[in-house]
C-alpha cells in the first residue's frame, strides 16, 4: 500500500505550527517624524512666504504668493527631510510632493470653475422667470426678474436631440461593422473614420455653413444646419469609442455563441452588446456631453435669435452655449450674469449626465 | 487495419439569410458614414484650388488680412495657432504627467474611480464655460504673473513686451498684458490637460505589477520605481497623449476667441496684447465673406485639419508602436 501523499496536519505531528497566523506588517507607512516634519515645512513656508512677499518685497497677487509659498515649501521641506534621510528618500519625497501638488492645481483649477460659474450666475438663475420666458420683449440688459433663456434651453434640447437621433445609429452601426463583420474594407473605413475624429469641430461648422446656409442651396441659419453639423462631428467620435468598447468583449463569448449554433446577428445581439452595455453607454453619455457644449459650430451656422423657437426647420435657433459665449462678450452686466446663469444651466446638465454614467457603469447586466 | 491519415474537412459557412441582410445593412450604414466624412474632407481640400489659383502662394506667406481689400493671408493665424498650442502644451504637460501618476500611483484605492469620473468631467465641461472662467477669473489673477515675467525675463524675445518699461506704474501697463497669447494658451492647457492625463493614466495603469514588484523589492523608493518602471513603459503613452493634446490645442476656438484679441499678424511676444489663430480668423470673418474669399476660409481650415490629422495619426502610430499600447488594440 502506498502511502498517501496529503495528510491532515495533527497537534502530535512535528510540523505542525501552533503560532498565530502570520499577519502582514504595514509597509511604507510615514512615522510621526515625518508627518511632523510636513506640516512644520507647510506652516514655517507660509509664515516666511507672508513676511518676504507681503511685507518686505513690493509683490501682490494671489496666484505670486501661492507659486511662492509652494516653492518655499519645497525647499524647505526638502531641508528637513535632508537631516534625517539619505538623498534617495529626499528625492522621492520631493518629487511625491511635486506630483500631488500639480494634481492638486488641476483639481482647484476645476473646483474654482465651476463653483466660480455658479456664483456669478445665482442672481440669474435663481429667478423662475429665468426658465420660464425668452428675450423676445425684454432687452438683454434690463433687470434680471425679466426674461429668460427658455429659447435657448429648448433650441439646445432640439438640436442636440437631432444630432443624436442621426449620429447615434449611424455611429453605433459603423463601430459594429469594424468590430464585428471587419475585412479589408473595414480597414479603409476605420481609417476614414479616425482621421475625421481630427476634424476641428469649427470646420464642421464652416463647410455647413458653405454647403446649407449660404444660398444657392442654403435658407438661412437654422436648427436642422446646426444639428447637422454636430452630427457631422459627434459620428467619427461615437465610432470609434463604441468600437474600442466591443473591441474588449473577449472573443471567446463570440465564439461560444457561434459554436452553439447562433448566427452572427443573434450572437451580437444576445452575447456582445449586452456585454458591452455599461461600456457602450458611458461612451455614449459622454459623447453625448461633448455634443452639448460645442459652440464653435452653433457660432456659424445656428444664428443668434432672442425668439422661442422650437421648429428646427425655420428661422435661427438659439442654444445655451452661444448664449453664454455672447453674453460673455457683450460687456454688460446683466447680460454676462444671464450668461453665467445659461453656463450654469449648462453645467448641472453635464453634472447630471455624469452621474448617469457612475449609476449605468456601476450596473451589471441583468441575469436571466 | 491501415490506419487512414486525418485529413481536415473543408468548412463551408453558409451565413443565414438574417445574418447576410446584417453584413449588407452595416457595410452599405458603414458606407455611408464613409462617403459624408470623406466628402467634408474632400470638400475642403478642392477649396485649396480657386484661393491658390487667386491669392497664389501669398495665401501662405502673408499675414495681412483684410477682406475689403482682398487681402487674406494666414500666415499670422497659423504660427498663432502653433504658438497657442506649443503654450498649452508646455503647461498642460508637466500636470498632465502628474494627475496621472497620482491617480495611477498615489491615490488610495477607494477614490481611484471617483478621480477617474472626475477627469471625465474635466473633459466634458464645454469650452464657453473654461473660457469664462480664464477671460474674469483667470485672466485678473495672471496679469501679476506676466509682467513679472516679462520685466524680469524681458531680455528673452518671446517675453519680452513692447512699452513693458519695469519704471511704468503696474496700473497704467495692466491693458498691455491683456488678452495675450499665454493667457489664451494657459486656458486651452485647461482642456488639453484632461485628454492627455486620461490617455497617460490608461497606460500607466497597464505596468505590468510584476516589474513594479521587482523594483520595490530591490529596496526602490515609490519615485524610484516610478521613474525605472511606470515612466519607461509609459513613455509611448505620455507621447501620444500629448499629440492628441495638442491636435485639440490647434482647433480649440471659443475660448480663443473669448480671451484673445485679434490682431492679423504674425507675432512671437507671448505675452503682449492681440494674436489670432485659424480658428479664431474663421469665427471672427466668415460672416462678412464671400465667393473666393469663402473658399479662402475653407482652404485655412483645410490647413488646420491636416495640421491635426498628421498629428492625431503620429499619435494613434506612437501609441500603438509602444510596449504599453501593445496589448491594447485587437
Amino acid at each position: 500500500m502506498t502511502e498517501l501523499l496529503t495528510r491532515l496536519p495533527h497537534r502530535d505531528d512535528p510540523a505542525y505550527d501552533d503560532s498565530p497566523p502570520d499577519r502582514p506588517r504595514r509597509v511604507g507607512s510615514r512615522t510621526a517624524d515625518d508627518y511632523l516634519s510636513l506640516a512644520g515645512a507647510a506652516v514655517g513656508s507660509l509664515a516666511l512666504t507672508w513676511l518676504v512677499f507681503e511685507q518686505v518685497l513690493p509683490f501682490s497677487g494671489t496666484v505670486g504668493f501661492i507659486v511662492v509659498w509652494y516653492l518655499t515649501f519645497i525647499g524647505l521641506y526638502s531641508a528637513l527631510t535632508v537631516v534625517s534621510q539619505p538623498l534617495t528618500v529626499v528625492r522621492d519625497r520631493i518629487m511625491s510632493a511635486v506630483v500631488q501638488g500639480l494634481a492638486a492645481l488641476a483639481a482647484i483649477a476645476v473646483v474654482t470653475t465651476i463653483v466660480y460659474v455658479f456664483w456669478k450666475g445665482h442672481p440669474a438663475y435663481l429667478h423662475t422667470n429665468f426658465f420660464t420666458q425668452d428675450l423676445r420683449y425684454t432687452a438683454p440688459t434690463a433687470p434680471l426678474n425679466k426674461g429668460g433663456i427658455d429659447h435657448a434651453i429648448v433650441g439646445s434640447a432640439v438640436e442636440i436631440a437631432i444630432a443624436v437621433g442621426i449620429a447615434l445609429p449611424l455611429g453605433l452601426t459603423t463601430a459594429v461593422f469594424l468590430a464585428e463583420v471587419g475585412g479589408r474594407y473595414a480597414r479603409v473605413v476605420r481609417t476614414v473614420v479616425e482621421a475625421m475624429t481630427a476634424l476641428p469641430d469649427l470646420i464642421a461648422g464652416l463647410f455647413i455653413y458653405a454647403i446649407l446656409v449660404r444660398p444657392p442651396f442654403g435658407f438661412g441659419p437654422n436648427g436642422l444646419d446646426a444639428a447637422l453639423a454636430l452630427s457631422i462631428t459627434m459620428t467619427p467620435i461615437i465610432a470609434r469609442s463604441s468600437e474600442v468598447v466591443l473591441r474588449v468583449v473577449p472573443g471567446g463569448l463570440r465564439e461560444a455563441g457561434l459554436a452553439l449554433g447562433a448566427g452572427q446577428l443573434s450572437t451580437l445581439w444576445r452575447v456582445v452588446l449586452p456585454t458591452a452595455r455599461p461600456g457602450l453607454a458611458t461612451s455614449l453619455i459622454l459623447g453625448i456631453a461633448r455634443g452639448l457644449g460645442e459652440t464653435a459650430p452653433l457660432l456659424i451656422v445656428a444664428g443668434v435669435t432672442a425668439d422661442f423657437n422650437p421648429n428646427p426647420l425655420s428661422g435661427p435657433m438659439m442654444s445655451l452655449p452661444l448664449f453664454v459665449y455672447l453674453g460673455a462678450r457683450s460687456g454688460e452686466v446683466n447680460y454676462q450674469t444671464r450668461a453665467y446663469g445659461a453656463a450654469s444651466v449648462l453645467l448641472v446638465i453635464v453634472l447630471l449626465l455624469f452621474i448617469a454614467v457612475r449609476f449605468l457603469a456601476r450596473q451589471r447586466p441583468r441575469q436571466r | 487495419m491501415t490506419a487512414v491519415p486525418d485529413a481536415p474537412r473543408r468548412i463551408i459557412s453558409t451565413p443565414s439569410p438574417a445574418d447576410r441582410v446584417f453584413r449588407y445593412g452595416t457595410t452599405a450604414v458603414s458606407s455611408f458614414v464613409l462617403v459624408v466624412t470623406g466628402c467634408v474632407g474632400v470638400f475642403l481640400g478642392l477649396r485649396m484650388v480657386p484661393t491658390f489659383q487667386h491669392y497664389g502662394l501669398r495665401f501662405l506667406t502673408s499675414s495681412a488680412f483684410n477682406p475689403e481689400k482682398n487681402l487674406v493671408g494666414i500666415a499670422g493665424a497659423i504660427t498663432g495657432s502653433v504658438e497657442i498650442a506649443v503654450i498649452a502644451l508646455v503647461i498642460s504637460f508637466p500636470v498632465a504627467i502628474s494627475i496621472a501618476l497620482y491617480i495611477t500611483q498615489y491615490a488610495p484605492n477607494i477614490v481611484k474611480s471617483l478621480l477617474v469620473s472626475v477627469l471625465d468631467l474635466m473633459a466634458a465641461i464645454p469650452s464657453v464655460v473654461y473660457g469664462l472662467w480664464g477671460e474674469f477669473f483667470l485672466e485678473p489673477k495672471l496679469l501679476y504673473l506676466c509682467r513679472w515675467l516679462s520685466q524680469w525675463f524681458g531680455w528673452i524675445p518671446i517675453f519680452k513686451v513692447n512699452g513693458g518699461q519695469p519704471s511704468a506704474p503696474a496700473f497704467q501697463t495692466a491693458h498691455l498684458y491683456e488678452q495675450s497669447a499665454f493667457i489664451a494658451g494657459t486656458v486651452v492647457a485647461m482642456m488639453v490637460i484632461p485628454l492627455a492625463a486620461s490617455v497617460m493614466r490608461g497606460v500607466f495603469d497597464q505596468t505590468p505589477p510584476g516589474e513594479r514588484e521587482a523594483a520595490y523589492a530591490l529596496g526602490s523608493t515609490r519615485w524610484g520605481m516610478i521613474r525605472a518602471v511606470v515612466i519607461p513603459f509609459g513613455r509611448g503613452g505620455i507621447i501620444g497623449g500629448m499629440m492628441l493634446g495638442l491636435g485639440r490645442a490647434l482647433g480649440e476656438t471659443i475660448a480663443v476667441l473669448l480671451i484673445l484679441s485679434s490682431t492679423y499678424q504674425v507675432k512671437f511676444h507671448i505675452l503682449e496684447n492681440g494674436g489670432v489663430t485659424i480658428s479664431s480668423l474663421i469665427a471672427n470673418v466668415f460672416g462678412a465673406s464671400t465667393g473666393v474669399q469663402l473658399s479662402a476660409l475653407l482652404a485655412a481650415g483645410f490647413v488646420l485639419f491636416l495640421m491635426t490629422l498628421v498629428i492625431n495619426t503620429l499619435a494613434t502610430v506612437v501609441i500603438s508602436r509602444s510596449r504599453s499600447g501593445a496589448g491594447v488594440d485587437a
